[in-house]
């Protein structure tokens, strides 16, 4: 056993879709919430096999889709006007601020430099005892304890030199803020897998006993995902709503303790502007004060107004699941990965970057 | 960016006066480095799920198999429906069990 490639087995994958075809009766909308598994869907071509009155709904789980474009002009500004080593996720860099993305303040000649890790990031910082070092700490709870660790790793080394500019997010509360929307037409929900290793399955029996609508967690391999699919409309065409678990071998119930304690060492619960969405509240972490000697917004005095979005961009319809990526008039002509409108075509994660670059793979009249 | 992949520890060494767990994982043969700290009973030849550099969870070895298992079961589950007729009521079965 790899733990991986098993999961990729076509055989076993189309005994899944057989399955899915032999339950569904009538329509239903499911939302995969994680971005991680819409380009599992697109590329692995899921969205085509699926029986048709299986509808697909792609969600808002993209960090780098929901940071807010302000906090991108921050991050410009830190790099070009004070002078800071930053250093940020790739999937950061091609994101439009409101004048410029990092990309383009890296071909200027500011010092962005692209991690794999955070923990680099502290490494950078031990190795430039005269330079200010910013992580752009993105991301949802899986990616949390590792940016937190960076504190926690800084502090024990005693750097005075390292801090975080952190745009957390958090699923539940968006999963909430959805489905509590009058215009919101998802049925039932695949959560994502990997928050749910660090965050366990507690945050979620509550949304599936109050809004009573089935959510089953799920991993990201095509065949984890038709089995997450699966479990969803055998739950929906018996009329339940419970909350399951697909990806047992990675997740517990109780999360990853020692992962909650080290977010909660350094991060507390704050409401979050999600780009292309709206602030949900108690949605997002910021730095603990007790920490703030490591937070970029406490350390560095930025002042840069908000920006308006691009009026061309329909992100938010589309991370709502109202709109499929097709139904954007600038989708593929005014909007591509190079030159994008909008955070979704950018991330390898974004949904509409998914649909870009496996357009073969998705057939039109789904969308 | 939540993408994770499970990989093996081939070797622990520990840094900071054993305060963290340092790893080296093999991902299919190619080896990187990643931190323990959030596994702390993590062995070597436990498979690990790394994320931008830390592991995050140990691979349940016997729930891994259950996605292969589950169709089977589910059909299990049916013949058993079908036959429920002749079963015993519900509190013998769970006497004789």
């Amino acid at each position: 056993m790899k733990f991986l490639t098993e999961y990729r087995d076509p055989e076993l994958a189309q005994r899944y879709l057989d399955e899915i075809k032999k339950t569904v009766t009538r329509p239903w909308t499911i939302m995969e919430v994680c971005g991680g598994q819409t380009h599992s869907l697109v590329k692995n071509g899921i969205l085509n096999m699926l029986p048709k009155e299986i509808n697909m709904v792609h969600g808002p789980g993209c960090p780098v889709c929901v940071t807010p474009l302000n906090l991108i002009d921050k991050a410009v500004y830190l790099a070009e006007e004070k002078g800071v080593i930053l250093c940020s996720y790739g999937d950061m860099l091609r994101v439009p601020g409101s004048q410029k993305s990092l990309l383009e303040a890296k071909a200027n000649g500011a010092d962005i430099r692209i991690l794999y890790s955070p923990l680099e990031a502290v490494k950078i910082a031990e190795q430039h005892p005269e330079r200010q070092v910013v992580f752009f700490a993105v991301g949802f709870e899986t990616t949390a304890p590792a940016n937190a660790l960076s504190v926690v790793h800084a502090n024990r080394l005693g750097l005075e030199n390292y801090s975080i500019l952190a745009s957390h997010v958090l699923v539940p509360p968006a999963i909430e803020a959805l489905v509590s929307d009058e215009e919101c037409v998802v049925e039932g929900f695949l959560a994502a897998g990997h928050v749910c290793t660090i965050m366990g399955m507690q945050e979620y029996h509550p949304l599936v006993e109050k809004y009573k609508v089935p959510i089953v967690i799920t991993g990201f391999e095509p065949v984890d995902i038709l089995q997450g699919i699966l479990m969803t409309v055998q739950q929906l065409e018996r009329g339940e709503a419970r909350l399951e678990n697909q990806y047992a071998r990675m997740v517990r119930e109780a999360g990853n303790p020692k992962a909650m304690e080290t977010i909660y060492e350094i991060f507390e619960v704050t409401d979050r502007m999600w780009r292309g969405m709206d602030v949900i509240p108690q949605s997002g972490y910021q730095v603990k004060e007790a920490y703030e000697i490591f937070d970029a917004r406490k350390k560095f005095t930025v002042d840069i107004a908000e920006a308006p979005e691009n009026e061309d961009c329909i992100a938010g319809d589309i991370m709502k699941g109202l709109k499929k990526p097709f139904e954007c008039p600038n989708f593929g002509t005014k909007c591509q990965p190079e030159n994008p409108l909008g955070a979704p075509m950018v991330s390898s994660e974004g949904a509409c970057a998914a649909y870009y670059h496996f357009s073969d793979m998705v057939n039109r009249q789904i969308a | 960016m939540c993408l994770a992949i499970p990989g093996k520890i081939k070797s622990i060494e520990s840094k900071f006066d054993g305060l963290v767990r340092m790893a080296k994982v093999s991902f299919g043969g190619i080896i990187k480095e990643a931190s323990l700290e959030m596994v702390p009973h993590a062995q070597v030849d436990n498979y690990v799920l790394v994320h931008v550099g830390v592991a995050i969870s140990v691979v349940d070895e016997e729930e891994a198999k259950k996605t292969f298992q589950y169709l089977e079961e589910m059909g299990e589950v049916e013949d058993e429906l079908n036959i429920s007729g002749f079963l015993p009521d519900k509190e013998e079965y769970a006497d004789q069990n």
